[in-house]
């Protein structure tokens, strides 16, 4: 029993990373219409600069906010120079370019940060175990776990109670009306891309002492925001962070329970080399589940006026 | 002249300046070598390791094999058997290469390695090691200058049986090297395995849900197999978990010199085995060592070492042909003779064109300047030949 809590603290957690991570993705698709490729390359980047500045200041904390507020800075000059001049272009067209700002970045950490992954240590005031119900679980990933819902519940007030929250569920319910409206599109849209880049810097920030940080970190969960965002619906926060919550359990509770199961039903070898593999596909399973339940994801947005534009 | 006959003159210059080049290279004037690693992502330092130490080996030969200039020309397989295969398509189809080595990955080589057979050319794993071609897929025109999966972990299973250690959990990669590297540490373990654990590969994030299980299963021992970053990932949520101090932690190429700087800490005291380390006292491995530290400031991998067996291997089988590239044949008969200087000392090669080498202890300690380092203990096996070799039946070379 408490080996199933343990795995459902590590589902939530993890659920809460992703969360992070499609939520600006969310946004800037439900938002701006862009399919924005690029969002996992400001996750490793946050990721990078978390390295790089506590190094720097020596100080887990400090060396944090200074790379979240350069990972959103690195976001605002991104919107500004290229990603504006995509607004408007076909999906197609967003696509390509912003894949080519993935090879861009990847290319620049590799120059600047060498081939070999970096490794961040969590402070040591977070490196030992905190007694949760009886397990004795990482304190840093308790914090990632708090961080997460904090953030989580930033946004939610935000956006329901606050009046550029209102602009904002404008602007994405429809966004011509809202133009017209007289709203500022531009730097609304310009607030948005920074709001996702400090989100997903986070998500790095946060993952870089888990994880090793590394060219390339921010393709492998790029995926599985993605997965997020359409189980979410397009555009809905709310949506995400159950879609992220979902699938963060479903991948690790079926990662620690599948295989086993399997084993228990069929004989040794099939079970062995069928178990990792099914439990590895569970997240898509789900998506293709959703998508045939409920196409438009579990929380679809009110009006959406362009989606094919 | 007009701008239209300027535009024809110039297309017409190209096509004949395009046949000429075409024309030298068939002539077979130089030796032309593909080298298929990882460059990009997140395994890019090994394949980057690898690069430094075929290059080095190039300086040390003055770039050429029988008098014979050499040309390598570098394909990043992105750790993805796709790419790989249609980078070694694209190595023997266009690019004529006769040789093709590199490959760190063994879903990668599985993949690719009959297109450079097809193609003409000779495949010289300088990692990869999988069964398959030890055993009853081994093909005349594959080499390896590493060793096959198995016999690492096969070495380091000696290494849990000195210690007497009963109840072992064991975790791989869900792929087809995985899966050897298991297969060999059961072979020579003695205890009891208390589970195996397969993860997702290759992007596997996190390992929270294993550290669990490992930590209610509660055995004597975790050994495990995740290379490069996926192995620093794996020892430092390890730590993070407490598990540490409470299980000893074993594994079998998880720890290189690659990651060292980041995990240093944390396995300072490890024991881990291998064929090939910077301390080995063999005169081409002090040259190799030292160079490599001279020219690139750090020290080489195993990866790196393998890959510079591998050029000095070509340089052997290219040097006993006098150059004689279109004979294939030969090329393989004077590459089976593994008549060269490697930096792991003598071996030869067995049946299935895998090396019969030794294997050895190595320990990780802190140096006087505080770098952790890799230090030679004592050796495990002798002369060992990979388990599958009994299994290849050599066809004749097509």
């Amino acid at each position: 029993m408490t080996l199933f809590l343990e795995q459902v603290l590590n589902g939530l957690q993890f659920g809460v990373l992703l969360f992070l991570l499609s939520a600006g993705l969310t946004l800037v698709f439900g938002i701006m219409g862009l399919v924005n490729l690029a969002h996992g390359s400001l996750y490793m980047l946050g990721a990078y600069f978390a390295v790089t500045f506590v190094a720097w200041t020596e100080s887990f904390l400090l060396g944090s906010i200074a790379a979240l507020l350069s990972t959103v800075i690195v976001g605002i000059l991104l919107e500004r120079s290229v990603v504006r001049g995509l607004y408007d272009r076909p999906h197609l067209e967003q696509v390509l370019g912003t894949f080519g700002l993935i090879l861009f970045f990847n290319e620049l950490a590799r120059l600047a940060f060498g081939p070999a992954g970096l490794s961040l240590s969590p402070p040591p005031w977070l490196a030992g175990q905190i007694n949760v119900l009886g397990i004795p679980y990482p304190s840093y990933r308790l914090v990632v776990l708090v961080a997460g819902i904090l953030a989580a519940a930033a946004m939610y007030v935000m956006i329901a109670r606050t009046r550029a929250g209102m602009l904002l569920r404008a602007a994405a319910a429809n966004r011509g009306m809202a133009e017209a409206l007289g709203v500022n599109v531009r730097l609304l849209f310009l607030a948005v891309f920074a709001l996702g880049a400090a989100l997903s810097g986070l998500a790095g920030i946060l993952a870089a002492p888990l994880l090793t940080v590394r060219v390339g970190m921010g393709e492998e969960v790029l995926l599985l925001a993605f997965v997020v965002v359409v189980i979410g619906g397009i555009g809905s926060i709310r949506g995400a962070f159950v879609a992220a919550v979902l699938i963060g359990l479903i991948d690790t509770v079926g990662r620690a329970y599948l295989p086993g199961l399997l084993r228990a039903a069929f004989a040794g070898p099939v079970a062995d080399a069928v178990g990792p593999a099914l439990a590895s596909m569970l997240i898509y399973v789900a998506l293709a589940v959703v998508l045939v339940l409920r196409p438009r994801g579990l929380f679809p947005t009110a009006a959406r006026t362009d989606v094919a534009a | 002249m007009n701008a239209r006959a300027l535009v024809g003159l110039v297309v017409l210059i190209a096509i004949v300046a395009a046949v000429i080049l075409n024309q030298l290279r068939d002539d077979g004037e130089g030796v032309r070598i593909g080298f298929v690693t990882t460059l990009t992502g997140g395994s890019a330092a090994i394949g980057q390791d690898m690069r430094d130490a075929f290059e080095l080996a190039l300086d040390h030969m003055g770039r050429t094999m029988a008098g014979r200039k050499v040309t390598v020309l570098y394909e990043d397989d992105a750790q993805n058997p796709d790419i790989g295969l249609q980078k070694t398509e694209r190595l023997v189809q266009r690019d004529g290469v006769q040789f093709v080595t590199g490959y760190i990955w063994s879903n990668v080589l599985l993949a690719s390695y009959r297109a450079g057979i097809a193609g003409g050319a000779i495949v010289i794993s300088a990692n990869a090691g999988p069964s398959e071609l030890a055993g009853a897929q081994c093909t005349p025109n594959f080499f390896s200058t590493s060793w096959q999966n198995d016999q690492t972990p096969m070495a380091m299973a000696e290494v849990l049986n000195k210690r007497n250690l009963s109840n072992v959990y064991v975790l791989a990669p869900n792929y087809a090297a995985g899966r050897n590297m298991v297969a060999g540490f059961k072979r020579s373990f003695r205890g009891t395995i208390v589970a195996e654990e397969y993860t997702q590969w290759p992007d596997h994030l996190d390992f929270a849900a294993e550290l669990a299980k490992i930590r209610a299963a509660n055995p004597s021992a975790v050994w495990f197999f995740f290379p490069g970053n996926y192995g620093t990932q794996f020892f430092k949520q390890y730590a993070q978990a407490g598990l540490l101090a409470q299980i000893p932690l074993y594994s079998t190429f998880s720890i290189d010199t690659l990651n060292l700087p980041q995990i240093g800490e944390m396995v300072v005291g490890s024991q881990l085995t291998q064929h090939w380390g910077a301390d080995l006292d063999v005169p081409a491995n002090r040259r190799f060592v030292d160079d490599f530290r001279k020219k690139h400031g750090r020290t080489p991998s195993f990866y790196a070492a393998q890959a510079y067996d591998s050029a000095v291997l070509i340089k052997s089988a290219v040097e006993a042909t006098r150059g004689n590239l279109q004979d294939r044949d030969a090329l393989r008969t004077a590459l089976e003779r593994a008549n060269f200087e490697s930096v792991r000392g003598a071996f030869r090669f067995g049946r299935n064109h895998f090396p019969v080498q030794s294997f050895y202890v190595w320990e990780v300690v802190r140096g006087a300047d505080g770098a952790y380092a890799l230090k030679l203990g004592d050796r495990v096996f002798t002369d060992h030949a990979d388990p599958y070799a009994g299994d290849c039946r050599m066809a004749a070379a097509p």
